[in-house]
């Protein structure tokens, strides 16, 4: 079980996963979101990749509207 | 009427808006487009987590085929924090490299922390972001943004959101006179004149998002807008009269060939 900080929150999953896999169990994996783990972008070209590990500090993030 | 020039790129609109404080996307859509702004900015936030699964998303309603998306650096108190958002906005964008960024120094004043500001845009100008950068209207640290490779300096006329209008023209002034990228004044423009006055100094172009979303009729106000700045451009361009302080005037029509005085008068 590994457990993960998710824009502040923890949550925990049964076994690890990358953040492919992460984004889909969160259904965010068809919408317009960055994501940063650990302080480092994470590329869309390696979410498949990368594999998360217990205690990761995780920020998705999406454009909202500013100025 | 020759167009605005950032870091290559010709844009018809000198008006650029945010996204911020609309009642709703359609509005924000309305609003932009009476402004017929061109670049506009968004802001990166953390998504909500489980109550997204239907949520319409601010990039669909503004394709990047469409607009020219400016995402800031808005709530960043820090340098890294700056930093850091860019990249995610980047990644976000697919790449796109152009970005305001703002490092804030105070919640309540919002003022920028021009330090920060200066170590921040080091580090994001070698990475090739292209910078539009707020500031507060200190001509020195303008100059020094410039020189480091922001592609257009933005300072302030008065606080985020005050509406309080152009405070300092004279600053602006000399900020303007020498800075070779465009000028563009963000924050504190409150109603159409305030506008027009910033493009009658020689900005470039004008930023707002409260003036227009707070107004009453946002619609009506960022046509307004979009008239104000056109005008302000035009008077610019067309070289203003002198204004007078010698507390004389200078009749508008001819002195001489006046008719007489009558000798049966009634008053």
């Amino acid at each position: 079980m590994i457990q993960l900080i998710i824009n502040g929150q923890t949550q925990h999953f049964d076994s690890a996963l990358n953040v492919a896999q992460l984004l889909e169990r969160m259904t965010l994996n068809n919408k317009r979101i960055a994501i940063e783990c650990n302080g480092q972008i994470v590329p869309r070209s390696k979410f498949e990749e990368q594999i998360l590990a217990d205690g990761d500090q995780i920020e998705i993030v999406v454009a909202v509207g500013g100025g | 009427m020759e167009n605005l020039i950032i870091h290559d790129k010709e844009y018809s609109s000198r008006l650029l808006v945010g996204t911020g404080k609309y009642k709703s996307f359609s509005q924000t859509r309305e609003a932009i487009d009476a402004s017929h702004a061109q670049i506009i900015t968004i802001a990166v936030r953390r998504t909500n987590i489980g109550q997204n699964t239907d949520e319409p998303n601010l990039l669909d309603l503004l394709p990047p085929s469409k607009y020219t998306l400016l995402p800031n650096t808005a709530g960043c108190y820090t340098a890294d924090d700056a930093i850091r958002t860019l990249h995610l906005a980047r990644e976000l964008l697919d790449g796109h490299n152009l970005a305001k960024l703002e490092v804030l120094g105070d919640p309540n004043t919002l003022y920028p922390n021009v330090v920060e500001t200066i170590k921040a845009a080091k580090i994001l100008v070698k990475e090739g972001f292209h910078l539009m950068v707020y500031t507060s209207d200190d001509p020195i640290v303008a100059k020094q943004l410039e020189d480091i490779g922001c592609v257009a300096i933005m300072p302030l006329a008065s606080l985020i959101g005050s509406g309080m209008g152009i405070l300092n023209p004279w600053n602006l002034q000399i900020i303007i006179n020498n800075t070779k990228v465009p000028v563009i004044v963000d924050a504190g423009v409150g109603t159409a004149s305030d506008a027009t006055i910033a493009m009658e100094l020689g900005c470039d172009g004008v930023l707002m998002n409260t003036a227009i979303a707070a107004a009453d009729n946002p619609i009506l106000m960022a046509a307004a807008m979009r008239k104000a700045v056109e005008a302000g451009r035009d008077s610019f361009l067309a070289g203003r009269m002198k204004k007078q302080t010698s507390y004389n005037a200078d009749p508008s029509s001819p002195i001489s060939n006046t008719i007489a005085k009558r000798k049966n008068k009634v008053a």
